[in-house]
């Protein structure tokens, strides 16, 4: 149940990155879109990992070592979504520098005033 | 038109994404692979922080190309943000000299020390609970940003920060070849004792690992924030 619900909500978050990419013309707001499909899609990857009952792959008074196996969750989707959020934001520092570089050349950052890679 | 076609788009995905959802059902046991990690990271390295122990053991070569790849990521906005044409830096100039308001600064002072020490303490304690390198780097260079926005006109020690990360990364590697030498492989933590479980001083190189991670990720991303300043 509760997997369901946050890999919905991952989802719904990518759906409005998706709508946002494609219909705004700020790169600015393209950008704050491609962060949001991230965004989801490292929620869903964490929903995935989720196991009924599940708590916290850290063993402590809470989950002692011979129950780990039993209730811990997935901890390789944890893993690779801390990968995954460090790249994003190596992803979008990128972004935005070609932004302002952008915003130089033509003093606009409108994705209209862009046409010269256009096919 | 262009409205409608979009609409289409994201509508033939959001029928995609509903019948993942509708069709998705929850694990009810650990799959093999992640069921032997979680035995494993406790028993062999002797760290009660699962993630942690993946992350900086079995899978520390991706970490590893990971931090290159923020490095990739420091070093491309520098170039291009770098140059001539740069119109743009001479219109926040002038703003860059304003000096921030009461608040912030105020504030500043009280929140800087603090981010600090809980970034030193969720490094330090990567392996024992939440958190790690990755995380305590993240909270050093939020107060970082903070500084900078209290202080605008202040500029920060870009090469010490270079310096710094750059030893924290050949320190790594060498740690990573310490495994190599004493205990077989490359990136084994297990070189260094095990220790108690549970205790600060424990788990092999991974707090070692995890200290030079965060040293290296915090600097890094100081420089990236301080690189859109400039």
């Amino acid at each position: 149940m509760i997997a369901s619900v946050v890999l919905s909500t991952g989802l719904a978050l990518m759906l409005v990155g998706f709508w946002g990419v494609v219909t705004h013309r700020n790169i600015l707001r393209i950008i704050i879109s491609l962060s949001l499909i991230g965004t989801g899609s490292h929620i869903l990857i964490v929903a995935i990992g989720f196991v009924r009952g599940g708590t916290a792959p850290i063993i402590d008074r809470a989950l002692p070592i011979a129950e780990a196996p039993l209730r811990a969750v997935d901890p390789i989707p944890s893993a690779l979504v801390v990968t995954a959020i460090v790249i994003g934001l190596a992803v979008t520092a990128v972004l935005l520098a070609y932004a302002i570089r952008l915003y130089d050349t033509k003093r606009t950052l409108s994705i209209n005033s862009f046409t010269e890679s256009k096919w | 038109m262009q409205r409608i076609l979009s609409a289409a788009v994201v509508i033939l995905f959001a029928m995609i994404f509903a019948s993942i959802a509708i069709g998705y059902s929850e694990q009810q046991a650990l799959r093999p692979l992640a069921e032997s990690y979680v035995k494993l990271v406790p028993h062999d390295l002797g760290a009660p922080n699962v993630v942690s122990g993946i992350l900086l053991a079995f899978r520390a070569f991706d970490t590893l190309g990971e931090v290159t790849a923020l490095f990739m990521a420091a070093v491309g906005v520098g170039m291009v943000l770098r140059g001539p044409g740069r119109a743009f830096s001479s219109d926040v100039g002038d703003e860059a000299g304003s000096p921030a308001s009461e608040i912030v600064r105020t504030s500043a002072q009280i929140l800087i020390p603090i981010m600090s020490i809980f970034a030193a303490y969720i490094i330090l304690n990567g392996h024992i609970s939440a958190g790690g390198g990755f995380q305590g780097g993240a909270i050093i260079a939020s107060a970082t940003l903070l500084f900078m926005l209290a202080r605008p006109a202040r500029p920060i020690n870009v090469a010490f920060l270079s310096i710094t990360e750059s030893i924290a990364g050949v320190l790594f590697v060498l740690v990573g070849v310490a495994g190599l030498v004493f205990a077989g492989r490359f990136l084994d933590t297990r070189f260094l004792p095990v220790g108690e479980f549970g205790t600060l001083f424990s788990a092999g190189a991974i707090p070692v690992l995890s200290v030079l991670l965060g040293v290296k990720v915090g600097c890094e991303l100081s420089v990236l924030v301080d690189r859109f300043r400039s």
